[in-house]
């Protein structure tokens, strides 16, 4: 066995992070890890890269007990971690940004051998098929490739056990299908790789062998030539959960939202919604579906009022709100449901309740004349809680102390506190588990088939096939293409979302 | 039960930062105690005792500096002689003295730090608040009104004196960007020029005086809390109190309050949800600075009587001090300003009855900042487990929240 944890645990302050979890992976392996948020895999994969140490348990490599004290041993031993969050100085060229920390010296002084980080660079590159040019600025690269990068850095390093955390998470399907490639010959060449998602499809695309965790324990393992995506979602979440959102046909009606050629500027100034023409009605969903930063965050902060548009109308419920503040377009009945729950939507230092009034405070119950009820706001948050089930030990915990899935119930909950008939939903259920997927996509259909316009924005092609009834999809900031019933396929989406247009579809 | 404990355990860092700080002020004192050093060599354990015994007698003239003689204030009420009462609790009332203009400036500290500016110019906002006081008599001086009826215009006029400087830097910030930290610590400066030059026009300074003094105030007064001799406690300190209870209800009762501190915690969802967190930053700024210019004013007209170049001491820098102390919580900073007072005017008999320099007290003030800004030292100095990582940093990190 090329790597082996045995037993490995590791306690946190009031949690126990992993309980005795054992994997273990061969040459030429890919192993699935597959966990919600908190189940565990970072924390097990911090430990494996020497970030952490275990509580107890052991770390084999090639049959051989190894203790990493530190980063710099575990990558000695062969370990590579190729992190979500990539690790790249933005102003470096890539043979700068690989050799970084690993220099080839020559020289009685000691300089960086340019020539031969640049040689074997190549030679990696080119016995992968990554495809990394390698004098290009790391900042002038497409993330697809800034990822390749990265893998080239643990390559360099001579890892042939390689850690993909949630590689997917930025990249287009296209993207992802070039990834898979790459781990397919990685593999061939005798490279085990451990690959961390919580999506379904692409473990049993990529994996010889899935892991699920569960709370810190292994659920369960499966093989993916047997098993099937309900069954791993059930083994994740721990019990049944529904993958499709139950939801009957839209009953469309009268226009909510108008987007009329619609120009919104970017913080750099530079046009990020390039003439946006696109109408919601109400009891309908519309999903916007788009790789990340095509203009969608633009979009939708110019219809909620926290960005000065461009030109082009924006109309809610027949108001014209090109001017209007975020309360105003709030005092309207829009719930907004932020792109970033951590940054935009939660304060994460004041208690529940706090945030559960957070942009409703001024209103009565909550307050009178700037004065607060804090009966009134207790009561109500509470009822929140129980309504919308977020599991917290009181209102007055901090939202930080929440998981993800509780805090993102606490946005939803205050969203639609009040009557709406407009929602804005950016990822509404990025970073959540099964579990709570399935419930905010069930509430926002509940919304919908009480009558409200609902847009979504999402760069989860399940989750825009799942909940909308009507697909948009955003490239460079254009709609290039609406896709209903039949059309609206994986294919299609990764087609138009590439920057390929769709028979005759594009609006 | 529940918010006892949390009070507990909210007071466990604060408390053991204090402690910390007086054992290693202990070492020092022995550290810096020459002649008792000099003998280790011939007589150990007379040097041991003597360095103990110079422990002793540093802080034992700190308490009584700071408190009094318990047993001599009872003497002195039993006898009922006002003049025996005034010089035993004489200490004690020093103490609140001192405390009174640091709950002020530290309320003022807090409330911007709460609203996300981390404001360096206490100091400033202070001196011109006394500044504003001491024209506002001046010029009410020949109106023939009795004292309590210019007291209240003086107040006024030196609480917006400081709000109008705490006004400035949360205006630049808003419009323009300007860190906070650097204007407030120019705009210091600028105050205490500002205040150097008012004290040389002829309508302030002090007839037949080449100093830069201003003239006495006596027309006016804060009346005394005891009618007693020779004791400065005055009805400001307990307008000190009053506002930490305002403070404390702006924060917390209000949607004003509201709105500062989300603003302060989190900029970017203080706007998503609605919210002007540039007026946020200005409202924080401007409560801070009328809070730090009504302790100056309160110090210029009741117990100083007098405006000076100095008036602010370092306590704009030591409101800083307190206000982290104190977790930002109004009735924190009055009980780390009560705690800071009682340092202050201990330290001082200390200095006169032991031969230990007064300086030690900054030592300690300073490593009880330290060890606040850093409690996991506390922790690993005590072995205390930590209980919930998230809660202690809203604490700590709440004074800086989002802008440094």
């Amino acid at each position: 066995m090329r790597l082996e944890l045995r037993d490995i645990s590791k306690q946190f302050p009031g949690v126990l992070a992993n309980d005795k979890i054992s994997i273990s992976a061969d040459r030429g392996q890919v192993l699935g890890l597959l966990g919600e948020n908190g189940a565990g895999k970072t924390t097990l994969m911090n430990i494996l890269s020497g970030l952490y140490r275990p509580d107890s348990g052991q770390i084999f490599i090639d049959e051989e007990e190894r203790v990493f004290g530190d980063p710099a041993a575990a990558i000695q031993a062969g370990v590579g971690m190729v992190h979500q969050h990539f690790m790249l100085v933005p102003v470096f060229d890539v043979v700068e940004a690989v050799a970084l920390g690993a220099e080839t010296v020559s020289g009685a002084l000691g300089t960086f051998d340019r020539a031969a980080a640049r040689k074997r660079i190549v030679e990696l590159s080119s016995q992968y098929n990554l495809n990394v040019p390698p004098d290009a600025r790391i900042e002038n690269l497409p993330v697809g490739v800034r990822q390749r990068v990265e893998i080239l850095k643990a390559l360099y390093r001579k890892s042939d056990i390689l850690v993909l955390d949630e590689p997917s998470a930025v990249l287009t399907p296209h993207e992802t299908e070039e990834l898979f490639e790459i781990i397919r010959s990685l593999k061939e060449t005798g490279t085990t790789i451990i690959f961390i998602t919580h999506k379904l499809n692409e473990v049993l695309e990529v994996a010889d062998q899935i892991v699920v965790l569960r709370r810190g324990r292994v659920a369960g393992t499966a093989d993916p030539k047997t098993t099937t995506r309900q069954a791993l979602a059930n083994m994740m979440v721990g019990r049944d959960v529904e993958l499709i959102v139950a939801k009957g046909p839209a009953k469309p009606g009268d226009v909510v939202l108008t987007l009329h050629d619609l120009k919104v500027r970017d913080d750099r100034l530079e046009i990020a919604v390039d003439g946006v023409d696109l109408d919601v009605r109400a009891g309908e969903i519309v999903a916007i579906a788009g790789v990340q930063g095509n203009g969608q965050t633009e979009l939708v902060e110019a219809i909620t009022g926290l960005r000065t548009i461009d030109s082009g109308e924006i109309t809610i419920g027949g108001h014209h709100v090109e001017k209007a503040t975020p309360r105003q377009v709030s005092d309207l009945g829009v719930a907004h449901i932020p792109e970033d729950r951590g940054r935009d939507g939660l304060i994460n230092y004041m208690s529940v309740a706090e945030n559960y009034i957070l942009d409703t405070y001024h209103r009565e119950p909550y307050s009178r004349r700037g004065l607060f009820d804090l009966e009134a706001v207790n009561r109500e948050a509470s009822k929140g809680v129980k309504d919308f089930d977020i599991r917290t030990p009181s209102i007055t915990t901090l939202a930080a102390n929440l998981s993800g899935g509780n805090q993102q119930k606490v946005v939803v909950a205050r969203e639609f506190s009040v009557p709406v008939q407009l929602v804005i939903a950016a990822q509404p259920t990025r970073g959540l588990d099964v579990g709570s997927i399935e419930y905010i996509h069930r509430r926002l259909v509940e919304q919908r088939d009480a009558g409200a316009a609902i847009l979504i924005v999402s760069t989860e092609l399940d989750e825009v096939l799942a909940v909308g009834d009507r697909i948009a999809v955003m490239y460079d900031g254009r709609i290039v293409g609406i896709l209903t019933g039949p059309d609206a396929t994986y294919e299609n989406l990764g087609m138009l979302m590439g920057g390929a247009s769709f028979g005759g579809a594009a609006a | 039960m529940n918010r006892l404990r949390q009070l507990l355990r909210r007071a466990v860092v604060p408390v053991l930062s204090v402690i910390t700080a007086l054992i290693f002020g202990a070492v020092v004192i022995v550290l810096t105690d020459l002649e008792h050093l000099s003998q280790l060599g011939t007589d150990p354990v007379g040097a041991i005792l003597g360095a103990l015994g110079g422990i002793v007698r540093g802080y034992g003239a700190m308490l009584e500096g700071a408190f009094g003689d318990p047993a001599r204030i009872v003497a002195a009420i039993q006898s009922g002689k006002p003049a025996d009462i005034s010089t035993a609790i004489r200490p004690l009332t020093e103490s609140l003295v001192a405390a009174t203009p640091l709950i002020f400036v530290g309320l003022g500290v807090a409330v911007s730090f709460r609203a996300g500016m981390f404001n360096i110019g206490g100091g400033g906002q202070l001196i011109l608040g006394a500044l504003g006081a001491t024209v506002a008599a001046l010029a009410l001086r020949t109106s023939g009104l009795p004292s309590l009826a210019i007291l209240p215009a003086c107040i006024v006029v030196g609480t917006l004196f400081g709000a109008a400087w705490g006004f400035i830097p949360g205006f630049l910030k808003a419009r323009t960007g300007a860190h906070e930290v650097i204007t407030t610590i120019m705009l210091n400066y600028v105050a205490d020029q500002l205040v150097f030059f008012a004290l040389l026009t002829q309508f302030i300074q002090q007839p037949g005086s080449g100093q830069p003094i201003s003239r006495p105030i006596t027309w006016v007064d804060v009346p005394p809390i005891f009618d007693l001799p020779a004791i400065r406690l005055d009805w400001g300190f307990v307008v000190a109190l009053a506002m930490a209870a305002v403070v404390s209800w702006l924060l917390f009762r209000t949607t004003l309050g509201f709105e500062l501190r989300a603003s302060g915690f989190n900029m970017t969802a203080a706007r998503y949800a609605g919210m002007s967190a540039s007026g946020s930053m200005i409202l924080g700024m401007t409560i801070s600075g009328a809070l730090a210019g009504m302790g100056g004013a309160f110090m210029v007209i009741g117990t100083i009587g007098q405006l000076t170049l100095d008036i602010g001491g370092g306590i704009g820098f030591n409101a800083i001090a307190l206000a982290l102390l104190a977790g930002l919580r109004p009735s924190g900073v009055v009980l780390a300003a009560l705690l800071f007072g009682a340092l202050t005017s201990g330290g001082k008999q200390m200095g006169i009855q032991s031969g230990i320099p007064f300086d030690l007290l900054f030592l300690i003030m300073a490593l009880v900042i330290m060890f606040v800004a850093a409690p996991g030292l506390i922790r690993s100095i005590w072995r205390i487990k930590v209980m919930k990582p998230i809660a202690e940093v809203a604490t700590v990190s709440q004074g800086s929240g989002g802008t440094l």
